[in-house]
């Protein structure tokens, strides 16, 4: 299962949709195969709607509808395997490229695309949906999440061997935020806290323009073991891969195992953000090598050797239109956020400076009024 | 009546961070050496006796891993109160600071709170080595989203400690340093005034003298020299420098028609230039003379053994002082 000279890696899923477990990961191998069957094509439903919501996006950004967007195209086998593995208790830090986690947590798609307009900085409820704001500054969110496990076990939620009561965090972040101190400070805050958490990495081998070459040395999954933190490989294009390991690694963390890292190589297919031109930093060939191990065609020649059917393929295509046509109307639909806003939550307490400007911007457009 | 304690600043912040944590069992405290040392001011001393590890803890040396995890306490319903070990130690952890404690409640339209304290020794005059005698707080105070105090005595060390934790919002608590021994009485039952109000140390009519944190001290030693020179000054001490309390500014300044105000921070781009023109906008008409300003020079701190003559005195106020009855 791995290439010559290069690290270990967990697939059970090869590009040519064969399953296979390879030997010393039977644990992996046995939550795959106690899975239904109307679970796995919920995988592939959620993988291609995913893609399908990432395309109209784009459509949007370049119509002007969207500020920017920011495209995960070929990265869904790592986010919506991962998301479904985590539980009904369990908390989620993102990055800013996790819209396939973010739709496995009910979060509403639109709401993504709010803030990628401009109309707020990230409105949903991270409460109500566990999965947390978008970190665009690198890794920050890393060790929001390392704090918010350190609270976890303070609560005693951890290892009580109740499943109703117990959680565990996940903080994903990509192979461009490993450089960030914050991505080393929290593996160190976890390590020595015993913090149920899981690191995951999406190596997805381009930080913009820069290739993971010039980011680490060393294999990313190894970057935790120096702090104390183990971790492994996995074929973040094998969306079984990805499922068992978050899987087994944060029910290890719910039950006090402490903290885990996880690297999914994958890839990004399309480019950093649509304000970014990959032809001019990486070859076309590449490109093509890794579109041959897409995460969404290999589980599709799997679920077709299960006996899944046209069928089920064609009501997913026509549910993906149907989804981008929703969103596509719910854009249009989105209004400008009224002027207060920009006052609204500086502060959760009254400050006057704060009053002030709001009732000077109040005073100065009821007086220069309409200029329409 | 009202119980009274003397006590030094240190202990007054002490006492106040016990009374917290023994009000609301979500106060937790930590940062570098907090536990069993009890800091290397020895505020937090005793705490690690009283609450217990889950309480109060040491954490690695590694400051953007200390706010950045309390932010994410703070998101499971804590309250953390932070220890940075010396004013020039905050800025690894300035971005988490800036970018992530300051605009999460904003970021999430509200649905977050962000209850957090980040203490900070601060300010010159203890013959330290670099980094440990810095004034950062126009910083802090450039920033939305956060709230910048800073007591000067004892009574305030004591109930600002504790209104900085009840606060929803995130609070930098500038401790002044040089003055943590200097003692005073500590009313144990009510607290003076809300925290971000400025008090009128001492009433005067000729000029307005505006100082906070660890130039407090040297503002009411100019007054009292001031005074046997036959010069009426009255003392505000902002003790909030965000948001600032402009009313009571404005009222004295409006009365005394001068304004000087005094820091340990390099004047430019500080706590003076923005209370100068705001003192410029609103009483304009009141003046009789410009708004003076006595602060650091814009300088990197320097040596130890120039300090003396970096921070500002009572020698120094009261030639701004003069200057300004000169108009």
């Amino acid at each position: 299962m791995t290439p010559e000279n290069q690290p270990p890696m967990l697939q059970l899923l090869a590009p040519d949709g064969t399953y296979g477990v390879p030997k010393g990961y039977e644990a992996y191998g046995k939550i795959i195969e106690e899975l239904d069957q109307d679970f796995l094509k919920l995988l592939y439903t959620d993988m291609a709607r995913i893609r399908r919501f990432d395309v109209e996006a784009t459509a949007l950004q370049r119509q002007g509808q969207l500020g920017l967007w920011v495209p995960a195209i070929g990265q869904e086998g790592a986010q919506i395997g991962s998301g479904h593995a985590v539980g009904k208790n369990d908390h989620i830090f993102p990055s800013y490229r996790e819209h396939g986690v973010a739709l496995t947590h009910g979060v509403e798609l639109i709401s993504i695309l709010k803030m990628m307009r401009g109309v707020n900085h990230g409105g949903w409820d991270p409460e109500e949906t566990r999965f947390h704001h978008y970190a665009i500054v690198l890794a920050t969110q890393v060790l929001h999440a390392v704090g918010y496990a350190m609270g976890v076990k303070l609560d005693g939620k951890v290892g009580t061997g109740d499943r109703e009561k117990d959680l565990a965090v996940i903080s994903y972040f990509g192979d461009g935020a490993t450089a960030e101190g914050d991505v080393s400070e929290g593996l160190l805050f976890a390590a020595v806290n015993e913090s149920p958490i899981v690191f995951f990495i999406q190596n997805n081998q381009w930080a913009i323009s820069s290739h993971i070459d010039s980011q680490t040395k060393a294999p990313l999954y190894t970057r935790g073991e120096g702090f104390g933190v183990p971790g492994m490989r996995i074929d973040g294009n094998d969306v079984l891969a990805c499922y068992a390991a978050t899987r087994l690694h944060m029910d290890n963390a719910r039950s006090g195992d402490g903290p885990f890292l996880l690297e999914a190589l994958t890839y990004r297919i399309g480019a950093h953000t649509t304000s970014d031109d990959p032809s001019k930093y990486r070859e076309d060939a590449e490109v093509d090598e890794w579109k041959a191990k897409d995460p969404i065609k290999r589980f599709e020649i799997f679920l077709r050797r299960q006996g899944i059917g046209d069928d089920f393929f064609e009501e997913v295509k026509v549910a993906g239109d149907d989804l981008a046509k929703k969103i596509r109307a719910e854009t249009f639909a989105l209004e400008d956020p009224p002027l207060g806003n920009i006052f609204n939550h500086v502060y959760t307490e009254q400050h006057p400076e704060i009053d002030k400007q709001r009732a000077w911007l109040e005073a100065y457009e009821a007086r220069m009024g309409d200029h329409e | 009546m009202s119980s009274y304690k003397d006590m030094a600043i240190s202990k007054a912040l002490n006492a106040g961070l016990q009374q917290a944590m023994l009000k609301n069992e979500k106060v937790l405290m930590f940062g570098e050496d907090v536990a069993e040392l009890g800091g290397v001011f020895r505020v937090t001393e005793g705490l690690y006796k009283e609450f217990g590890q889950s309480r109060i803890f040491n954490t690695p040396i590694a400051e953007s891993g200390i706010v950045g995890t309390a932010i994410g306490l703070a998101m499971r319903g804590y309250r953390p109160v932070v220890e940075i070990q010396f004013d020039g130690f905050v800025f690894p952890a300035f971005n988490q600071i800036t970018s992530q404690l300051a605009k999460l409640t904003y970021r999430s339209e509200g649905s977050m709170q962000m209850p957090v304290v980040i203490r900070i020794p601060y300010g010159g005059g203890i013959g330290a080595v670099e980094h440990h005698s810095e004034s950062p707080e126009a910083y802090f105070a450039h920033t939305p989203g956060l709230r910048v105090v800073t007591p000067s005595n004892p009574n305030d060390a004591y109930w600002m400690m504790q209104q900085a934790i009840e606060s929803s919002d995130p609070v930098i608590m500038l401790e002044p340093k040089r003055r943590y021994w200097q003692k005073g009485p500590v009313n144990l039952d009510t607290a003076p005034m809300p925290l971000h109000n400025a008090r009128v140390m001492i009433e005067g009519t000729q000029v307005t003298l505006l100082a906070y944190g660890p130039m407090v001290t040297a503002a009411l030693q100019a007054a009292e020299i001031g005074a046997e020179e036959g010069v009426s000054i009255e003392v505000i001490d902002l003790r909030s420098l965000s948001p600032i309390d402009y009313p009571t500014i404005m009222a004295s300044v409006k009365k005394t028609s001068r304004a000087v105000i005094v820091h340990e921070a390099p004047t430019n781009v500080s706590l003076s230039s923005e209370i100068a023109a705001r003192i410029s906008n609103e009483a304009f008409y009141n003046l009789e003379a410009p708004v003076i300003r006595v602060g650091g020079f814009d300088t990197p701190y320097p040596p130890a053994k120039l300090e003396e003559a970096f921070l500002p005195d009572a020698d120094r106020i009261l030639e701004a002082i003069d200057r300004s009855l000169a108009y």
